[in-house]
């Protein structure tokens, strides 16, 4: 059902590398779980809507007001890998 | 006296008697800890022990900003708690039980915490978990496996095995778990304790490493139904940092503990009682049916029809869910940052690829891709939507119920505890271990596990009892009648 | 471009400047040292929770309105899912099926000709962090200060059909959103970003083309060369016969030209999904038609209105609401002082002459409507002549001081006195026979010319009305 090549995809939309024995022993189980959910498409459900929130909560805000940011400590304790203030990373391409 | 071993209430009750002080009950615990814990593996990281780890010291609150609105619990607990390692504490190492957020420490207690720390709670240290909450046996953990203190062959339950675990082999007095999908209640059942899912939306989910959004909760894990109240008393109620935060007041729980369910009706669901229903649990239910039908419930037959899709529906909107929050792990900013030795794509995507590769184990990775798969393009409405519709049908389902009903009691699980590696390699056969517990967060109800027999092997066996959305005091109530009848609390471990 | 026409659809991103950011409470502001603005919830940090800023959602419901968009009664956030170092949660909270506004439209004014450019969505969504590239450090830098802040998208439909539509609706937009004072619409900093898409297609043909998107472009100027550039490029690409490929491409400015982006773009799967940790919001009639009466008179209102109202000149009016103080500075003035025609030419003149010059805003400037009135005034009661008007202008900008104080001081006061110009005109004709002669002649010019040298000899102070009366009487009545 989860084909390798669907496999690599979605690990790679996943941002996960996996050699390809993890990559296949993956997609096995995916496959099994995938099979047993489709008992889903049994159900009708034409006229149903989707449960997004179970509490009929609406309109929840905050205020405009300023609140304490983190200090400088507290950000740059965070990583290593940082410079001059900011969170540095590999070169990105544009 | 051991004063590990007593509930909280009763040491309050010392306490209030100057029979003794906080420092003494957690010198009691801390030593229980260094006895056994060795074995158990509960914790993954206890005060003192741990450089750096002091998030309190004596019982002074911590509270670091204004609470303004909160207001402590009316007795000033001053005991030590146990938190579950997916809950921020300021300060100090919260991990997830996971590779990919070594080093992480956050800058920012959750609510919970501060909710805790205001009442005078002392936490005494952080407890394993399934990484990420995803598992209902504490095996997927980097620490490595957390042991049932009733059999150390068997698993605890999961995914807050390690505080179900501390709790039952009096490493804690009381501990904080999450539920997403029956992560305190089978672990609660699992271990012969108390273990409550609140109403989704009652307690803060800020500062609760996200596992699935719609269906995360925060809960006691506890030795009597009485330390159950009081917990949740302490840390529930309406939180402007969460959206989702229910602006529902929090009543006295403490006052439902009375004896009484006579007219009470309770519902059976009979999808509930079926083939792979262990023999034993089915008998010890039974005979807790009986032990409160002689308090004067009213028990009947009731159907929840789409219960045999609440596996199914959960494991396509929890993992979706959870792919999205676990996005956030990249190594950019905090906790592990791999590089592979050979580039394969580019420098960045191998960062990304790389750490996350480390950084997860197996349950996690099937868990981000599965939900990734379901919200994929082409696959959204024959999944992810279909999921959410079929969510609608289960809580439909409960609300039908609920009309007739005060309450619903079901087994917590199929069966009892079961070996360490029995299902480690078989990741179906595990979530379907969660039949049971699943659809009260489908549905955002509230649930409860409590501890009603054990088995010929000397394995905890757990009942569950549901109410509808906000009905905690009805739940506490059936639950200490039936308690204070059965007397199964009274049954402890010995180490 | 005889037989292709351009087709083109702009998305505009705007900051909103509301004191704090979208779903958190950290300063909303340009320009400070790299990460001091952040806190759990902007970067994304492990148990982070968002909570809505109310005030992002009425500015957003303002901008909706004031571009004559409908308001959804019911609208939700959702998550877009990518990877990229400047998005902290791997997802972006952003609107998908049920944004703030839908089905709007902005007039543009072209040669005359009015067009309607229909806005297909606006929605709200939470900007991304800066990157900075460090070539030297073979790394990429990132500043999360920007995460979080309130971004506004507003799509139009590919209803453009020309770099010049595209520039004119920039410029109508940006003029609603200064109007309503929701953003700085500084694309220098960044709280205005365009992105552009263009297909051609031959001209009578309902099929679009294909697209390639232009992002990078840092001015509307930048716009519609960017536009210009890649209309070129497709209708050579067409012409040759050759595909053209769907991809995003960079403006160079400095080149003059737009190249594909160096990374190769796979196509994102989003995977939208409803953002589970924000409710829904209920955005009812009473609330939609409260915003809408706190809306200020928009541009476009005001124009026609001060058409009606002062019946000035279209080229007028436009020139005026471009700019809110100007327009609300005439207004003013016209209390004031009837002839509001000449309030009109003085600001439309040397004022935003000034104004251009200095580089300064009209706030700015020093000027109050009365003391534009006054000096106009002076002129009307032939104390000062047009030209000297002008100067004084100038010089009540520089010293503060009013005009009577100027007057008085420096006597600008226009020479009318026919005895003293009698002299001057003398001279003058002593020095410009040429000129003379021509006057007999007959030609209109050289009496200008005329008066024109009388000025210079008094400085601009001669009344020039009456000089060249006292021209008239000498050489061509006798």
């Amino acid at each position: 059902m989860l084909s390798q090549q669907e496999g690599r995809y979605i690990a790679s939309l996943s941002r996960i590398h996996l050699e390809e024995d993890e990559l296949e022993f993956l997609a096995r189980n995916l496959t099994d779980i995938l099979h047993y959910v489709e008992k889903l498409r049994k159900v009708d459900v034409s006229e149903i809507q989707p449960t997004t929130h179970v509490l009929p909560l609406k309109n929840v805000y905050r205020q405009d007001a300023v609140q304490p940011s983190l200090s400088r400590e507290d950000v740059q304790g965070m990583s290593q890998h940082t410079s001059r203030g900011f969170f540095k990373v590999p070169q990105v391409l544009e | 006296m051991n004063l590990s071993t007593l509930t909280a209430h009763e040491l309050l009750d010392l306490l209030k008697n100057q029979k003794t002080t906080p420092q003494a009950i957690t010198e009691s615990v801390l030593k229980a800890i260094q006895r056994t814990d060795d074995k158990i593996k509960a914790y993954v990281r206890v005060r003192d022990q741990e450089p750096g780890f002091a998030p309190t010291r004596g019982s002074v609150p911590m509270a670091h900003r204004d609470l303004g609105g909160l207001t402590p619990a009316p007795s000033q607990t001053h005991l030590p708690i146990s938190i579950k390692d997916n809950i921020c504490i300021r300060g100090s190492p919260t991990t997830c039980a996971s590779r990919i957020l070594e080093g992480f420490k956050p800058s920012y207690h959750a609510t919970v915490i501060e909710r805790i720390l205001s009442a005078g709670g002392l936490i005494v240290g952080q407890t394993n978990m399934d990484e990420f909450a995803f598992g209902s046996s504490t095996e997927n953990s980097c620490f490595g496996p957390t042991r049932n203190p009733w059999n150390l062959d068997c698993v605890p339950g999961g995914s807050s095995g390690g505080s179900a675990a501390a709790v039952a082999g009096h490493e804690a007095i009381w501990a904080l778990g999450s539920d997403t999908g029956g992560s305190i209640r089978q672990p609660a059942s699992f271990c012969g304790v108390v273990g409550l899912k609140p109403t989704y939306g009652r307690v803060s989910r800020y500062g609760l490493i996200a596992f699935a959004s719609s269906l995360d909760q925060i809960g006691p894990l506890t030795k009597d139904v009485t330390d159950s109240a009081l917990l949740l008393k302490i840390i529930a109620g309406h939180d402007s940092r969460d959206s989702t935060s229910a602006d529902v007041p929090v009543p006295d729980y403490t006052a439902s503990l009375v004896e009484d369910v006579k007219g009470l009706r309770i519902g059976l669901p009979k999808e509930y009682f079926i083939e792979g229903l262990d023999r034993e649990v089915k008998e010890a239910i039974e005979a807790a049916i009986a032990v409160l039908q002689k308090k004067g419930a009213i028990f009947q037959e009731v159907s929840l029809p789409h219960t045999e899709y609440a596996v199914a529906t959960y494991y396509i909107v929890a993992t979706a869910e959870a792919s999205s929050n676990l996005a956030r792990f990249d190594g950019v900013q905090y906790g592990l940052r791999c590089q592979p030795k050979t580039s394969r794509k580019t420098a960045l995507v191998d960062m990304y690829e790389e750490t996350r590769d480390a950084g997860f184990g197996k349950e996690a990775k099937r868990r981000i891709m599965l939900g990734t798969y379901a919200l994929s393009s082409g696959y959204y409405e024959a999944y992810y939507l279909r999921g959410q519709k079929v969510r609608t049908l289960i809580k439909n389902d409960f609300d039908r119920v609920f009309e007739e009903c005060a309450a619903i009691l079901t087994p917590t699980s199929p069966t009892t505890a079961f070996r360490i590696g029995e299902k480690i390699d078989d990741p179906l056969a595990m979530y379907l271990s969660d039949i049971y517990t699943i659809s009260a967060n489908l549905a955002g109800i509230p649930a409860m596990s409590v501890p009603c027999g054990f088995s010929q092997k000397g394995l905890p066996i757990g009942l569950q009892i549901l109410a509808k959305p906000f009905a905690e005091e009805m739940i506490f109530r059936i639950a200490y009648a039936y308690e204070q009848a059965a007397l199964w609390h009274k049954r402890k471990v010995s180490l | 471009m005889s037989e292709f026409e351009p087709v083109i659809g702009l998305e505009v991103h705007l900051q909103l400047k509301t004191a704090t950011k979208i779903f958190c409470g950290c300063p909303n502001r340009f320009g400070e040292e790299p990460n001091t603005l952040v806190c759990p919830v902007c970067l994304g940090l492990p148990g982070s929770l968002p909570v809505l800023n109310q005030k992002a959602l009425v500015y957003a419901i303002k901008i909706a309105l004031a571009l004559n968009c409908e308001i959804n009664p019911f609208i939700k956030f959702d998550r877009k899912n990518y990877y990229y170092p400047d998005l902290p949660k791997g997802y972006q909270i952003s609107q998908y099926d049920l944004p703030v506004g839908r089905g709007g439209w902005v007039l543009i004014t072209l040669n005359g000709d009015r067009k309607k450019i229909l806005i297909k969505r606006v929605h709200l969504e939470e900007d991304a962090g800066k990157l900075i590239h460090d070539s030297q450090g073979g790394c990429t830098l990132v500043d999360y200060n920007r995460t979080g802040t309130p971004l506004m998208e507003i799509v139009s439909e590919p209803d453009l059909a020309s770099s010049q539509e595209a520039y004119e609706y920039l410029i109508a937009l940006k003029l609603t959103f200064q109007y309503l004072d929701v953003s700085d619409c500084d694309m220098e900093k960044g709280s205005l970003r365009v992105d552009a898409n263009i297909s051609l297609r031959k001209k009578g043909d309902s099929t679009l083309g294909t697209k390639t998107e232009i992002k990078n472009m840092n001015s509307f100027r930048a716009v519609k060369a960017a536009l210009d550039f890649e209309a070129d490029r497709q209708k050579a690409l067409l012409t040759a016969g050759e595909r053209i490929v769907p991809e995003t491409r960079l403006w160079d400015d400095a080149k003059g030209a737009t190249q594909p982006m160096r990374s190769k773009e796979e196509a994102h799967d989003y995977r939208y999904f409803p953002e589970p940790d924000l409710v829904p919001f209920v955005v009812s009639p009473e609330t939609v038609a409260q915003i809408k009466n706190q809306l200020p008179e928009l541009p476009a209102q005001k124009k026609e209105r001060f058409l009606k109202q002062y019946q000035i000149p279209e080229y007028d009016a436009r020139i005026l609401i471009q700019d809110k103080d100007l327009a609300g500075f005439f207004e003013n003035c016209s209390t004031l002082y009837s002839e509001i025609k000449k309030v009109s030419n003085w600001l439309i003149g040397p004022v935003l002459q000034e104004l251009n010059a200095r580089k300064l805003a009209l706030k700015d400037l020093g000027l109050k409507p009365r003391d534009l009135v006054h000096l106009i005034q002076k002129v009307d009661q032939e104390i000062l002549s047009n030209l000297a008007a002008k100067e004084a202008l100038r010089q009540m900008l520089d010293t503060g001081k009013t005009i009577e104080a100027l007057v008085a001081e420096q006597g600008l006061t226009q020479i009318s006195d026919e005895a003293a110009l009698e002299a001057v005109l003398d001279e003058v004709i002593q020095e410009n026979e040429n000129a003379v002669r021509q006057i007999r002649q007959g030609k209109e010019s050289a009496m200008g010319f005329l008066v024109g040298q009388a000025m210079r000899k008094t400085a601009g102070k001669a009344n020039p009305k009456k000089i060249k009366e006292m021209i008239k009487r000498r050489f061509v009545h006798g």
